[in-house]
């Protein structure tokens, strides 16, 4: 008793390595990252103009993350969320419209108007939820990959948390019991220097990804404004993963160019926490703008191409904003009846 | 029937539904071994892909089980103790009892938790609460408090297959305890309470571990005239209200036992929840007989001079039986007070 057949981490016959995105592949990130920035500009908009019902938490700047990541997964893979989480739901493929009237607390809203931006859900594409405590999408992952490993389907879970949850006890616990259990669980630390209002260098000793490294885990630190060194690096942890691999690590470096919640200034009453200088430095490494000179540079996409994947992107976000403008508002009872299941039915 | 201990019935409800659905999972503390001894065998039985042995790791364990269920298993949980849920508790309030809401519906969280509560074999204050007040009042969580063998295992088996998180929590130092248990299928619903004991003067609700001495308190008044209708909620999440209230409007009188400290406890809900819907039935004021706000104490003289006994619920019986005690009989015998800063 003891110990279990698969307690141990064999090193895997032929460790993943790193491959190159096809120009397909390239474009696809990039229209994705497109859709999710234009998507948050109009949230910043509407929610300046007063027109969301609550806080909104954006992800401008940290795009490459979330698209480099689920570009390998399909609808059976499961990703975890946090409170800035709508790129990750659209980089997994959650409808936009539904996300957008969620937002806006309306009855076509993915979660009927009772989650909101913070808790934006689609289980039919394995979203397991955008969530607003921090960390705990990681034991939510974890479990999730316990029951890929259960199925031996070859499906993974991917938790996406930021370097504020990596002070949380609880990634000590997930990253111990999915290397005890070799589940299939990817860790993606999205490093984006801040935990809410505090710079994270000021409440975070050592390296995030060495808390990794303590439990032999394959670890990847990226530059997470890379959309390419993101891809390689899962690429390479969600083989491993479907293999039987076990979980990994990746600590991607990226910035939150915004706020920590739209209207922040409100509550920071003239207080700071960052200089504009250190902004703008991040803004020129904008992963989106990086893509697009890359693609423009190595002739791939034309600026014909790159102007069209432009207007539809907006075009997009236009008609998801108008849907969840016009939208009815959520059922007010709802809640009276949904807590538990059948007992509205 | 079959006679059985409490923790052998448990065990013949997991055996069953392990047996009946490849997805019921088990995983916690030593559930391999099973200190408890209400899941000993299953491991040899079932292997290690249906119980596992975890981590001492409860936010884990419990933000698993959410995962898990997510992923289309049947997650059973056991937490040993009722305090260890605290550890656990950002996945049980902000995740399991929230996300079905949160998700517009979208998910559902079939998560059973078994953990031991309850005071009396000095385990001292860490080990002895009775959480489920805390537990009802997350809205999202069914609360299971079987009393006997044969609805430990009818209450499990209904948990284990519903469609909703359920705490099942079993009475500490009452797994020894022997009952009769229907052979085949036994299924109880949740939200039925069982009448133990039918009576005219007085309705008294006993929850989990309080049935007992409650039966004995009745017993011994019956000698002395007092009819006394003894209610066992069996769960507090959902509740039957429609039991109890029919009871009040016939005895006029209710007292609740609960082992839970007083402040917010059970006894406090199913007291407001008769003040508001059956005050017209009521002949006497409400009586709860409770553990007071105080941490558990370990020797075992001092806990059984705050864990509700025989003596105090026979005491808050004869204060709302007119003519069998004086006046201030209630204050002072109901529930201890400790004193105030």
């Amino acid at each position: 008793m003891g110990t279990t057949e698969f307690s141990v981490r064999e090193p895997t016959a032929k460790e993943p390595t790193a491959t190159e995105p096809t120009a397909t592949e390239l474009a696809g990130l990039y229209e994705r990252m497109l859709l999710i920035r234009r998507t948050e500009e109009r949230l910043s908009a509407d929610s300046a103009a007063g027109k969301l019902p609550g806080a909104v938490h954006l992800y401008i700047g940290e795009e490459a993350v979330a698209v480099g990541v689920c570009a390998h997964l399909g609808d059976r893979d499961y990703v975890t969320s946090t409170h800035r989480g709508h790129g990750h739901y659209l980089a997994k493929g959650g409808d936009l419209r539904a996300m957008m009237a969620e937002i806006w607390g309306k009855r076509e809203g993915i979660c009927r108007g009772m989650g909101g931006s913070m808790h934006v859900a689609d289980l039919s594409k394995g979203i397991l939820g955008a969530n607003g405590i921090v960390g705990a999408g990681l034991a939510i992952a974890t479990g999730a990959a316990f029951g890929a490993r259960l199925d031996g389907s070859g499906h993974v879970a991917v938790c996406f948390f930021g370097d504020g949850a990596a002070n949380q006890g609880v990634l000590m616990e997930t990253l111990n019991v999915s290397t005890l259990w070799q589940l299939p669980v990817i860790f993606v630390c999205e490093n984006n220097m801040f935990s809410e209002f505090t710079p994270s260098h000021e409440v975070t000793a050592g390296r995030i990804a060495d808390r990794a490294r303590a439990f032999a885990m394959p670890t990847h630190e990226v530059d997470g404004n890379d959309v390419v060194a993101v891809w390689q690096a899962a690429g390479q942890a969600v083989e491993r993963g479907r293999a039987g691999g076990g979980p990994s690590f990746i600590e991607a470096r990226t910035y939150r160019i915004q706020g920590h919640f739209e209207a922040e200034r409100f509550v920071l009453a003239g207080g700071r926490y960052r200089e504009d200088a250190e902004i703008a430095e991040w803004r020129a490494r904008d992963p989106l703008e990086r893509l697009r000179a890359r693609l423009m540079s190595s002739g791939e996409l034309g600026p014909d191409t790159l102007g069209a994947l432009d207007a539809q992107a907006l075009q997009r976000v236009d008609d998801a904003a108008a849907f969840a403008e016009a939208g009815q508002p959520a059922d007010p009872d709802l809640a009276l009846t949904l807590m538990f299941a059948g007992a509205g039915e | 029937m079959a006679r059985r201990r409490l923790i052998e019935a448990v065990n013949d409800a997991l055996v069953e539904e392990m047996e009946r659905d490849p997805k019921v999972v088990i995983y916690g503390e030593d559930v391999e071994l099973s200190i408890v001894g209400d899941m000993r065998g299953l491991h040899d039985r079932f292997g290690h892909d249906r119980i596992r042995n975890t981590p001492i790791c409860e936010a884990t364990l419990t933000g698993m089980a959410v995962g898990l269920a997510s992923a289309g298993y049947r997650p059973v949980l056991h937490m040993m103790f009722s305090n260890f849920i605290y550890t656990g508790m950002d996945a049980i309030a902000n995740q399991m009892a929230k996300l079905r809401l949160m998700t517009g519906g979208q998910l559902e969280l079939p998560i059973t938790v078994i953990a031991g509560y309850g005071g009396g074999a000095a385990n001292a204050a860490q080990h002895s609460d009775s959480g489920y007040p805390m537990l009802m009042n997350l809205g999202g969580i069914n609360v299971l408090t079987p009393s006997t063998a044969a609805d430990a295992k009818g209450l499990l088996k209904t948990a284990i297959r519903g469609r909703n998180p359920s705490f099942f929590l079993e009475p500490s130092g009452r797994g020894g305890d022997q009952g009769e248990v229907p052979d085949g299928e036994h299924l109880i619903p949740l939200g039925t309470a069982s009448v133990r004991r039918t009576g005219d003067d007085v309705t008294l609700v006993a929850i989990g571990r309080m049935v007992r001495p409650a039966l004995a308190a009745a017993d011994a008044l019956a000698e002395q005239g007092i009819g006394i209708e003894v209610i066992d909620p069996r769960t507090l999440v959902p509740f039957d209200a429609t039991t109890l209230l029919a009871s009040v409007a016939k005895t006029g009188r209710l007292v609740v036992v609960d082992e839970a400290r007083e402040c917010c406890s059970a006894a406090s809900q199913i007291a407001a929840l008769v003040a508001e819907h059956g005050f017209d039935s009521l002949r006497a004021p409400i009586q709860r007989v409770t553990t007071p706000n105080v941490a558990m104490p370990y020797a075992p003289n001092a806990e059984a001079r705050i864990i509700p006994g025989e003596a105090r619920i026979k005491a808050a019986v004869l204060a709302v039986v007119p003519g069998k005690s004086g006046a201030g009989a209630v204050r002072a015998t109901a529930t201890p007070r400790p004193g105030g800063a």
